[in-house]
């Protein structure tokens, strides 16, 4: 079969990372310099499949010579494919630009040949090292996907929030940030959120309830988590589960009955309504996570205490608690995540603009009188502060995730 | 037997067992107060007749006035007192208002003249009852004295209190079917329930299999591979308003950066209007194919969101499978597909289909990303959507009430597949 052949995956390896190559770096050069470039996959694929060709000929000689010798001479040819104007370009807007991107483009290319061909010969493969062609491609080309993937929206949100309104409408493309700017126009939108839009109120807001709701909840799930992991009582069994259970009530079907009790007592537009609903979500999480761990520690400490005549609570007090100290520490954070990106009881409790939350706050500028470089400020506000926790938590979260507390 | 196995228990069994339920019965009251008993209001109000008016309590509004004019002693003049029930559904019962007369008025009659009376300047009328919608009018004829002329009371010093009892539709024993009927017999019920499986298949399995391709790539170890897999965690983690209206910016039909994209490289004539256009036309060898774009969007977006979850699952297990395995199976020869398919997949499918399960209940109960994206729109209306499109974009709190029970009588059935294959030590 043709596709054993190593020429054949010199041609496949050659045309995919021209492709994707051509296509990416189309993107980056309309989002850099803020012009229009046209797409045009046809010249990089035949390069590219001509370059794989090339480098599986002569990949025992290769040097840096040849090397540098490819990689212009890949530039020269997309130069050639275009008549001397590569991406249709009639004036000389920036031509340097455009040769330091299509450069790049077979730079690129050209590594990724070499490295997805390497020690592949170009007759019949094994079915070892065929297999290990196609998964080495696959794994580069996944990775990068999945790193672009993630990044875009979150890369727009905080190019979107340091542009301003004309720009934006004028070339909705151009992310090229004015360097030269000042701090004043350049952090503009986030100035006004703050003077305008009272987003210190909010910060402050969700700050409040996140830290209350963290207390709360760690107030009660300690003790809880110590006796679900160390005592023994009766229906012990159905308790621990049925926390789990818990877990798959979503708040939407809770969202109703509590409006409805919520307004007939008066609390329902308060940020204590906040207070008293978002602990009962999270104590489950706590107290699931806390009892995997109580139980990782080993109970002859309690047994040696209670011999020396210390009370359970003592206990808790004295040795469970200091003894857990980094993981009391991971699940509060954790939980303070939850409380602070919360959305749905934050939105359909609170009314009154001074008692919004961030994410109460963010949906009210959800309206088309309010720039969008002002929503995405207030993304990236809201953003920020779970970043920091996340890259502190990271570790734990990882371990802690995928132990089994998960909470949406 | 009990008794038996009471006498048996030692004195410390029981000491704690009564400190257990001393330190869990903060949490069992505050999990029953918040999340039981909601969900058994929800059960009541979706048999009620109750829309989102109705929580606003009826009241008895008076406004009063005087009429005429108090110059001169002995002429008459006019309080009067206008009273309206503010609810439009439901009746006041056994009203009585009260109002202190100022000191220099002397009332000379009072109409309707049977239900009021005087005492020490003190008027306290019996209205009794005053049916829903209506309204009334008390009139004071009133002449000044002495003391007016001295003092010049204002008459709106002192406000009429009232008291009242009414009907609490949400306590009342009012029950109706109509909420059920409405809901299952709008033609949409179908559609709803059509694209509620979509989504939850799509989204959970595309979740799943992208997790689990994130996961084989990390799994082999490279510089900076800690990095990127705290990078691959933050769509999980950041707020969801924060991402869902990036995305919603991203793709907007006017100024999105993706419909712009597309069209300076020629891809597309005119923008795409991503999240509010139902079905787009595609065609495939001259078959026209109408593919749902709104709800490929969406769905999209929850993959994007939720596939770290599966990923950090799925390479901790991984993780966890002893080296020396593949180990063994290459110096067996077996090529790395053969190593995937009978290693790693095997290993595997415990945790996978209880994050299956977990996934699907979960996408299942998604609100806020819906919500957010495309506000129900588009053919995007799952059924969480519903329950806040009926109770709070029509007011209709007992059909949004009902909506969540049909998601509650799922959720019970997907529960129960779940403590079954949970039972079996999957998880």
């Amino acid at each position: 079969m043709f596709w054993k052949y190593g020429l054949f995956c010199s041609i496949f390896a050659g045309s995919i990372w021209g492709t994707f190559w051509q296509i990416i770096f189309t993107m980056m050069g309309i989002l850099t310099f803020g012009i229009p470039l046209e797409l045009d996959v046809n010249q990089m694929l035949i390069i590219g499949l001509v370059s794989g060709i090339f480098y599986i000929n002569c990949q025992k000689i290769i040097s840096m010579k040849i090397h540098l010798t490819t990689i212009f001479t890949m530039t020269l040819l997309v130069y050639m494919f275009n008549f001397g104007k590569p991406y249709q370009i009639n004036e000389s807007l920036n031509n340097i630009n455009i040769f330091i991107l299509i450069f790049l483009t077979s730079a690129v290319t050209w590594i990724s040949i070499n490295y997805s061909l390497n020690k592949i010969s170009i007759g019949k493969l094994s079915r070892y090292d065929l297999e290990g062609f196609y998964i080495k491609l696959m794994w580069a080309l996944g990775l990068i996907i999945f790193i672009l993937i993630t990044l875009v929206p979150f890369y727009i949100m905080i190019m979107t929030s340091l542009k301003n309104q004309q720009s934006l409408i004028l070339n909705p493309l151009d992310f090229s940030l004015n360097i030269n700017s000042d701090f004043k126009t350049l952090f503009n939108s986030y100035i006004e959120l703050f003077t305008d839009f009272n987003f210190h109120l909010f910060l402050i807001n969700s700050f409040f309830v996140s830290c209350v709701t963290v207390f709360i909840t760690l107030f009660f799930s300690i003790p809880g988590a110590y006796a679900l992991s160390r005592l023994r009582f009766p229906s012990k069994k159905l308790f621990s589960s049925s926390v789990i259970l818990i877990y798959l009530i979503p708040s939407i079907v809770l969202v109703i009955p509590l409006y409805a009790i919520f307004s007939q007592i008066g609390l329902r537009n308060s940020l204590l309504a906040l207070i008293i609903v978002y602990p009962a979500t999270t104590i489950p999480v706590a107290l699931y996570m806390l009892r995997g761990y109580f139980s990782s520690l080993s109970s002859e400490i309690d047994d040696a205490a209670l011999m020396d005549g210390l009370s359970r609570v003592q206990i808790i007090f004295k040795i469970a608690i200091p003894l857990s100290k980094p993981a009391i520490v991971s699940v509060g954070l954790y939980v303070f995540m939850i409380a602070w990106n919360e959305f749905l009881i934050a939105f359909m409790f609170l009314d009154d603009p001074s008692i919004f939350t961030l994410s109460r706050g963010i949906m009210s500028l959800n309206s088309s009188e309010v720039p969008q470089q002002h929503l995405m400020a207030g993304a990236v506000i809201a953003t920020i502060p779970v970043m920091i926790i996340f890259l502190y938590l990271e570790k734990f979260l990882i371990s802690g995730l995928s132990t089994g507390g998960v909470k949406e | 037997m009990f008794n038996k196995f009471k006498k048996n228990e030692s004195k410390l069994h029981q000491k704690e067992r009564k400190l257990a339920f001393f330190l869990l019965f903060p949490t069992i009251f505050i999990v029953l107060s918040i999340v039981i008993f909601p969900l058994l209001a929800n059960f009541w109000i979706s048999f009620k007749p109750i829309s989102l008016g109705d929580l606003r309590p009826p009241k008895l509004i008076i406004k009063e006035n005087l009429r005429g004019k108090l110059i001169n002693k002995d002429k008459t003049a006019e309080i009067h007192y206008r009273y309206r029930n503010s609810s439009a559904k439901y009746d006041l019962n056994n009203v009585i208002f009260n109002d202190t007369i100022p000191k220099g008025f002397n009332i000379k009659k009072i109409e309707p003249n049977n239900t009021c009376e005087i005492k020490d300047k003190n008027l306290t009328c019996n209205l009794e009852k005053v049916p829903a919608k209506s309204s009334g009018k008390i009139i004071l004829k009133i002449t000044t004295n002495d003391y007016w002329k001295k003092n010049k009371d204002n008459l709106k010093n002192t406000r009429p209190t009232t008291s009242y009892q009414s009907k609490n539709i949400l306590t009342s024993f009012e029950f109706t079917f109509d909420n059920f009927k409405k809901v299952f017999s709008a033609t949409e019920f179908i559609q709803v329930l059509k694209v509620s499986i979509y989504y939850t298949i799509f989204g959970t399995a595309g979740a799943l299999l992208v997790g689990l391709f994130a996961a084989q790539i990390l799994q082999k170890s490279f510089k900076g591979r800690t990095f990127v897999r705290g990078l691959l965690l933050f769509p999980y983690i950041s707020p969801v308003i924060a991402v869902a209206f990036s995305w919603v910016i991203l793709f907007d039909p006017f100024s999105g950066v993706v419909n712009s994209m597309l069209i300076q490289m020629n891809v597309i004539d005119k923008p795409i209007n991503f999240f509010g256009q139902k079905y787009i036309d595609i065609s495939i060898f001259g078959y026209i194919f109408k593919f749902p774009l709104a709800l490929s969007m969406v769905i999209a977006f929850e993959i994007w969101r939720y596939f770290p979850l599966s990923f950090l699952f799925i390479l901790a297990r991984m993780q966890s499978l002893p080296e020396d395995v593949f180990d063994a199976a290459e110096i067996d020869g077996a090529s790395p597909f053969q190593q995937f398919y009978y290693i790693s997949l095997p290993f595997l499918i415990g945790i996978i289909s209880i994050l299956f399960l977990l996934r699907f209940i979960w996408t299942f109960n998604k609100f806020d990303d819906i919500f957010l994206l495309t506000g129900g729109n588009a053919g995007t209306r799952t059924f969480t959507v519903n329950v806040y499109e009926q109770a709070f974009a029509i007011s209709n709190l007992g059909a949004g009430a009902a909506v969540a029970v049909v998601i509650f009588t799922f959720l019970l059935v997907f529960s129960l597949v779940f403590i079954k294959y949970s039972k079996k030590g999957v998880f």
